[in-house]
């Protein structure tokens, strides 16, 4: 039960106050410019992007600065931000396969077209702290160069395909479920399923994916190819008829390759889980492909025995926005609620204690 | 217009400078709105909502009657509104060449040089496997 509560405007306030100098620190260090936190923070400002469901790098810094950090409450910053923004319309599908690749590896192919280009990455490094950071002032690095080579890089899976060992996915014009307009209701279809893991918690799909992994799900998945780079966003406005490219965005995609035994009608083959998030998400685009294959076990008739196969635990409990709500509101007053638990409890404590007097004598 | 979607407001303007322009009403906008962004499932498969992006968009109309539209990513107001203003203006034929060496040509040269210069830093990172002798 809630009853409205007046008071604590001042408290409120002083709170806000001393929030706001918290952010800023020390006054006499230099203030955090969003342009610095764009540049210099961007894999935070993409988990920010991926999780807020909302490409802008500038609205994404503002969000962490005001946030003071914490990705989650930047996130929520951002979602309800957009909600003030009137929706254009629809961009057409992105196209991956044409990304200009900064990053693109293959864990089932050694020699593929296009080769395995590192980008970027911080694999290979000895995780160890670089004191040289901790001195400012270092000039900029030289990066390496090469010629390039202009051909599109093919996709792993359709090299798969293409020999009748990959599952097609299914094709189908028809508009996908969008969650930022209707409930999720199940059976919940794949690009429910798909948005929703987009816009999910890394740390709980991290979390879900390893499971899978571990035996919970029986999982026996290759990095068949993770890409990044930059895509080009096309947008058709009803009054042209036809599309244009209003921008370019990075993203990254993983495309786990998983067996699949068969069944009556499919011969045995390989199955696809897929991820794709916003900017450089690398560890979240793996465990949102790990999961999208876990998901998938119905309709594969595979037998659904663990939580990463669960449609309604996964997608119920992913979003870190709706999460964080529902546990936080438990620091709102109940003192109504708490009020019945005591009288409650009191009661009985009363029978009990009774009770076993009685029993005693 | 996807030249123009990819640069800079002050980019536009620096091209610009110099050239007369004619006077124009803003019919709407410029105004920052959402465009939801889908990926396929597989990456060839069925489309699915991924998320959404700020984009900007502007419709004017010049002096002598031309009808600019521009949509660009993200908010800037200024940007959206001198790529409206050259859509229309570019549909001119007395304008068209002039502004196409002047705004459009270097542009697009500026953004191909930075696109090769990443497909170049992407080659350095490319592996080159070495066969290793068996140990055996």
């Amino acid at each position: 039960m809630y009853v409205a509560v007046k008071g604590g405007e001042a408290a409120i306030d002083a709170a806000h106050g001393w929030l706001a100098a918290e952010r800023r620190g020390d006054p006499a260090l230099p203030e955090l410019t969003l342009d610095q936190i764009a540049q210099q923070m961007t894999l935070a400002v993409d988990r920010v992007m991926a999780e807020g469901s909302c490409y802008d790098r500038g609205l994404a810094a503002l969000a962490l600065k005001q946030a003071r950090g914490d990705a989650i409450e930047a996130a929520f910053l951002l979602r309800a931000y957009r909600t003030t923004l009137a929706r254009f319309g629809a961009a057409e599908p992105l196209d991956t396969g044409g990304m200009r690749i900064a990053r693109r590896i293959s864990a089932t192919y050694k020699d593929l077209p296009g080769g395995q280009v590192l980008g970027p990455t911080f694999d290979y490094t000895h995780r160890l702290l670089d004191f040289a950071l901790a001195a400012e002032g270092a000039p900029p690095a030289t990066v390496p160069e090469r010629e390039a080579d202009t051909a599109v890089v093919p996709r792993v899976a359709e090299l798969l395909a293409r020999e009748g060992l990959m599952q097609r996915e299914p094709q189908g014009e028809a508009e996908p479920t969008d969650l930022t307009r209707d409930p999720l209701t199940f059976p919940a279809d794949r690009s429910a399923r798909l948005q929703n893991l987009a816009r999910g918690d890394e740390g709980f799909l991290l979390g879900l994916g390893y499971s899978t992994q571990r035996g919970y799900g029986n999982a026996h998945p290759f990095v068949g190819e993770i890409r990044q780079g930059r895509v080009t966003v096309e947008f058709t406005p009803p009054e042209l008829g036809f599309p244009i490219a209003i921008g370019e965005i990075d993203v990254t995609e993983c495309q786990m390759v998983n067996q699949f035994k068969g069944s009556l009608t499919e011969p045995p083959q390989f199955t696809r889980g897929y991820g794709l998030v916003f900017g450089h998400g690398e560890r979240k685009a793996m465990a949102m492909a790990l999961v999208d294959r876990a998901l998938r076990a119905e309709e594969l008739g595979e037998e659904v025995t663990a939580p990463a196969q669960d449609a309604e635990f996964v997608l119920y409990h992913s979003d870190n926005v709706e999460a964080t709500g529902f546990v936080e509101h438990l620091k709102l007053p109940h003192y109504v609620d708490f009020q019945s638990e005591l009288e409650n409890i009191r009661a009985m404590r009363a029978d009990a204690m009774g009770a076993l007097k009685q029993a005693a004598e | 217009m996807g030249v123009l979607a990819h640069a800079g407001a002050d980019a536009i303007e620096d091209r610009l400078a110099g050239h007369a322009l004619p006077g124009y009403r803003r019919l709407r906008g410029p105004e920052t709105g959402l465009v939801m962004l889908r990926g396929r499932a597989g990456g060839d498969g069925a489309a699915f909502n991924l998320g959404e992006m700020t984009i900007t968009r502007c419709t004017l109309r010049t002096e002598d009657g031309l009808v600019g539209h521009a949509y660009v990513a993200g908010r800037d107001a200024r940007q959206a509104e001198l790529a409206a203003l050259l859509d229309a203006l570019l549909q001119d034929p007395a304008r068209h060449d002039a502004l196409h060496e002047a705004v459009i040509a270097p542009l697009a040269a500026a953004q191909a040089a930075r696109a090769a210069e990443h497909a170049r830093r992407a080659a350095a990172t490319r592996v080159d496997f070495l066969a290793m002798a068996t140990m055996r």
